[in-house]
């Protein structure tokens, strides 16, 4: 398996904080893999050095063998890395139908175009994806109006509307009602078969992680702590001092 | 699609084409009627396109510009020297003040207005996207306030600049044919100006264009984070908002007869202002807003001048305090709040057989 993603000793800090210290991992195309570690461990930093939100302080991150750590979010958006927000973030003013036709590809895009319209084909696809994450019956509604889970659900689909090749998702589970994680889980694991998306996922529900990634990355006080697969970073003695304080 | 749902969409297609019907039969026999109200319902289509053009930032985007007044200067200075220059010298004219150098035919005249029209627009929307790129980088109030100065500068410019007339302004080349014609064409000219711009729009708003500058508005980050070009899509924006307001200058120039550079051309406290509250009063990020709000604004600003002579600066100031206090999303706004159905936002599951789960998302 090739390497898609690949993060060689990236650091990062904000004045004294070392948020990311020396933080190497690679993701193979058609993966899942997790990212766990308490709060405050510096996943979503790391998520922000791999999609360009900020400069990393040193070292390099490659997507599909290409070096991306000076690139800024849109350019790497476009080359098909998309992430989506632990705050989730849609377009609130605007209906799921016009949510999901904006979240189209941006990758070949001419002044001409710009000016036009989309064809059905588009208006197709937001359907059916709308249908597959169960929102179809309010494609029609302001999308600030949906409940907080429904917006993941909505944000999910939108990030598949834009056809990426790697998804990063930020708790995607987090602040949905138990009984729909079953369903996000499958659909992410669809996503993954169906689709052919490369997955990095942030989680702090042990249960989905476990479940979902079949591999593992561990971090704790900015550093990477463990990887491995579900089994062996469930059982490794420092993730569990990690969690419980025990440092 | 059910059949219901067809005939009640072929209803509605009707209803609006039978509404459109009736705004262009109105507005066409309108100074055919009312002779005497010709300039000021030309400046009522005027105020439409300067409320309709502001809307696409300002209400669409989420950036306020106070600075759109530099394009209608611009379009204005640009038609007014192109009727001159075309057929004589514009530095010996402007020194003239205004004294009869120059008598075109009406062929001239039509020739000297359209070509200047066209290079007005093209130059205004030169100036947006030179201005746009470099400062649709600022987010936010940042932009706002770096617009404020655009139209002050220009104001202070065109007065220092003795080729245009400088300070004691300029005038544009007499209209000729008999009296009352020039009301009548102008009146047309802006009503045609007024009709393109709004089908223009109406047109790009809802193809990606539209939505891209919606997506901006409600969270510039998520934007980028979809890639989107946000700043190709908010130069583009302030060039196709340039394009119409250059041509409206030329047309108001025209119209007034005389350019001044603060007070016609540059004119922020009083266009460049009431676009902004025009756009506010109507509903601003809808397509119809501005054309209400402009409507609303201008025949209420024209009975202050009638009926509150000498209080009619007091009765506007108060008019846009009720407007800010009480209407803050707007007329249309307000019953877009009220009446969501009407506004097509509903649900609407499938039909019979459908596999949706109108609930909660998708707990199939």
């Amino acid at each position: 398996m090739t390497p898609i993603l690949q993060v060689e000793k990236v650091s990062k800090s904000f004045g004294g904080i070392v948020a990311n210290s020396d933080i190497s991992l690679r993701v193979n195309e058609g993966e899942i893999v997790g990212v766990i570690g308490p709060n405050g461990s510096g996943k979503t930093t790391l998520f922000n050095s791999i999609v360009g939100s900020h400069p990393v302080d040193s070292g390099s991150v490659r997507f599909e063998g290409a070096e991306i750590s000076r690139l800024r979010v849109p350019q790497i958006a476009r080359l098909g890395m998309l992430r989506t927000f632990q705050q989730t973030r849609i377009y609130g003013e605007m209906t799921c139908m016009d949510n999901m036709l904006i979240s189209v590809p941006h990758r070949h895009e001419s002044l001409f175009s710009i000016l036009a319209g989309f064809p059905r084909e588009t208006h197709d696809e937001a359907e059916e994806l709308l249908d597959f994450v169960g929102l179809y019956a309010k494609r029609h509604l302001r999308a600030g109006e949906l409940s907080f889970g429904q917006q993941k659900l909505l944000e999910f689909a939108m990030a598949l509307m834009n056809r990426p090749k790697m998804l990063l998702l930020d708790e995607p589970t987090a602040g949905i009602n138990p009984t729909l994680i079953n369903g996000l889980l499958d659909r992410l694991n669809r996503a993954n078969k169906q689709l052919g998306i490369t997955l990095l996922v942030i989680e702090h529900n042990m249960r989905v992680i476990m479940n979902l990634a079949e591999r593992i990355y561990c971090l704790a006080h900015g550093q990477l702590l463990a990887e491995g697969d579900p089994e062996a970073v469930r059982n490794d003695q420092r993730v569990i001092d990690a969690y419980l304080g025990g440092q | 699609m059910s059949e219901a749902t067809q005939t009640t969409g072929a209803a509605v297609k009707t209803r609006k084409s039978m509404g459109y019907l009736a705004i262009l039969i109105v507005s066409v026999i309108a100074p055919l009627l009312f002779p005497a109200y010709q300039t000021q319902m030309a400046f009522l289509w005027i105020m439409v396109v300067l409320a309709l053009t502001w809307d696409i930032l300002g209400g669409q985007m989420g950036y306020n510009s106070f600075g759109n007044i530099l394009f209608f200067g611009v379009g204005m200075y640009v038609t007014a020297v192109l009727q001159v220059g075309l057929f004589t010298d514009v530095t010996a004219y402007n020194a003239a003040k205004g004294g009869e150098v120059l008598d075109p035919t009406l062929g001239e005249y039509l020739l000297g207005l359209g070509v200047g029209l066209g290079i007005a627009a093209i130059a205004a929307t030169a100036c947006a996207a030179v201005f746009g790129f470099g400062m649709l980088g600022l987010r936010g109030h940042y932009f706002a306030i770096g617009t404020l100065g655009l139209g002050i500068a220009a104001g202070e410019i065109a007065a220092g600049w003795d080729y245009i007339g400088a300070g004691s302004g300029m005038v544009p080349p007499r209209f000729p044919g008999e009296t009352g014609a020039r009301e009548e064409f102008f009146y047309y000219l802006s009503f045609a100006l007024a009709i393109v711009t709004f089908f223009a729009l109406k047109r790009i708003y809802a193809g990606r264009f539209g939505l891209a500058i919606n997506a901006i508005r409600d969270d510039e980050d998520k934007a980028e984070a979809m890639g989107i070009h946000t700043t190709r899509y908010k130069a583009v924006g302030w060039c196709i908002a340039a394009f119409f307001l250059g041509i409206a200058g030329g047309i108001v120039g025209n119209i007034v007869g005389f350019i001044a550079p603060r007070d016609v051309a540059f004119a922020g406290v009083t266009y460049g202002v009431w676009m902004v509250l025009m756009a506010i009063l109507g509903g601003k990020g809808t397509l119809w807003g501005p054309v209400i709000g402009a409507a609303v604004f201008h025949i209420t600003q024209e009975l202050f001048w009638t009926y509150l002579l000498g209080w009619q600066r007091v009765a506007l100031g108060l008019l846009i305090v009720v407007i800010v206090v009480f209407f803050p999303q707007g007329i249309l706004g307000f019953l877009r709040e009220k009446f969501p159905e009407r506004f097509g936002y509903k649900v609407q599951p499938k039909e019979a057989g459908g596999s949706a789960d109108p609930a909660e998302g998708g707990a199939r």
